[in-house]
């Protein structure tokens, strides 16, 4: 393939990725306030925090403890952010020197940014794909956040709208395609249960954070884990 | 802590931790035991999350609309349906649920 050819290869994919996800954007929007935030709480959100799970995350929390729960959701939003600091430490080689531009890469470095640019076959597509998808993100998912923030103001009781179920829905939809080896369906698994068990008998947050232990339990000695092969230390093939 | 501060402490955290990302040395991914734990621990916070959206009250637990919303999500996920006509499905299915009187 040429260097246009693969350059173009790229922006194809980062649009594909990139308008989907922003759609999406709507949903946090109408959920933010639906949780008691107002609407430039929801924006900010996504201005600096721009981390889709972990917005999720904190405006769930937030929802059923209200500001008690505060500890806790920021917690929890601190730790499903973490993974974007290994995808940064992976494209950071692909964006190449010079601060200001780390610095904007920094922002703009989360799940699909990273999983767009890796999949490409060269540096140059690799580079188009990263800033692409996280420049169409960001504007589409800020956008769509002040719309859904409007609109969920507008509803007013969310629950007839079965606003409530879509978290979960949105949840289910960050961690379905992680589910991809017999490894993250037992933690997926386990931390379900956990949380179930202790949801009565801890303050509202919490229970998720216990959940989290079941990943070092079962991460750390690499139960129902593949051997990793030389080369390929993260995507193993023992799918489902 | 008012909303305010809640949200400006989790804004600063997460996007503290993508730039730290830049300032660590590629090497440090080479210790499988932290990027497969870190990657793991994005899944339980997840499923975790789930559970108590799903059928969390406060600090209690209810069965209600919300419980087949979330079934029809997964069926559609399943389906490789895109993600947002998934979450309009989902709110859609508790929504008439509830329009027919079954909270």
């Amino acid at each position: 393939m040429s260097a246009e050819a693969e350059r173009s290869a790229a922006w194809r994919a980062s649009l594909a990725v990139g308008l989907a996800v922003s759609a999406y954007g709507i949903s946090f929007g109408a959920l933010a306030v639906a949780s008691g935030l107002d609407i430039w709480q929801a924006c900010l959100l996504s201005l600096v925090m721009f981390s889709g799970g972990s917005q999720f995350a904190l405006i769930g929390v937030l929802a059923s403890g209200g500001v008690a729960a505060g500890p806790a959701a920021i917690v929890g939003a601190t730790l499903l952010g973490l993974r974007n600091g290994l995808y940064a430490i992976r494209v950071s080689p692909i964006i190449g020197p010079g601060w200001p531009k780390r610095l904007l890469a920094g922002h703009l470095t989360i799940d699909e940014s990273t999983a767009v640019a890796t999949a490409q076959p060269t540096l140059e597509g690799q580079r188009v794909g990263f800033w692409a998808t996280g420049a169409i993100i960001y504007v589409g998912w800020n956008l769509m956040t002040l719309l859904g923030a409007v609109l969920g103001n507008l509803l007013g009781d969310v629950r007839q709208f079965g606003l409530d179920a879509a978290a979960g829905a949105a949840f289910l939809g960050l961690v379905w395609p992680r589910l991809i080896a017999l490894q993250p369906v037992v933690v997926a698994v386990g931390a379900a249960v956990v949380a179930a068990v202790l949801l009565p008998a801890l303050p509202q947050g919490v229970p998720v954070l216990v959940a989290a232990l079941v990943a070092v339990a079962v991460g750390v000695p690499n139960f129902f884990g593949v051997r990793p092969r030389s080369g390929d230390p993260i995507s193993g093939e023992a799918g489902l | 802590m008012t909303v305010w501060q809640i949200i400006l402490l989790a804004s600063i955290l997460v996007l503290g931790i993508k730039l730290l990302g830049y300032v660590v040395p590629p090497r440090v991914l080479q210790a499988p035991t932290a990027a497969r734990t870190a990657e793991l621990t994005t899944v339980a916070l997840l499923s975790a999350l789930i559970v108590v959206q799903t059928i969390g009250v406060g600090q209690g637990v209810v069965i209600d609309a919300r419980l087949p919303a979330l079934g029809v999500a997964a069926g559609l996920f399943a389906l490789r349906v895109p993600f947002i006509v998934v979450i309009v499905a989902a709110a859609a299915t508790a929504a008439a649920i509830r329009a027919m009187g079954w909270n």
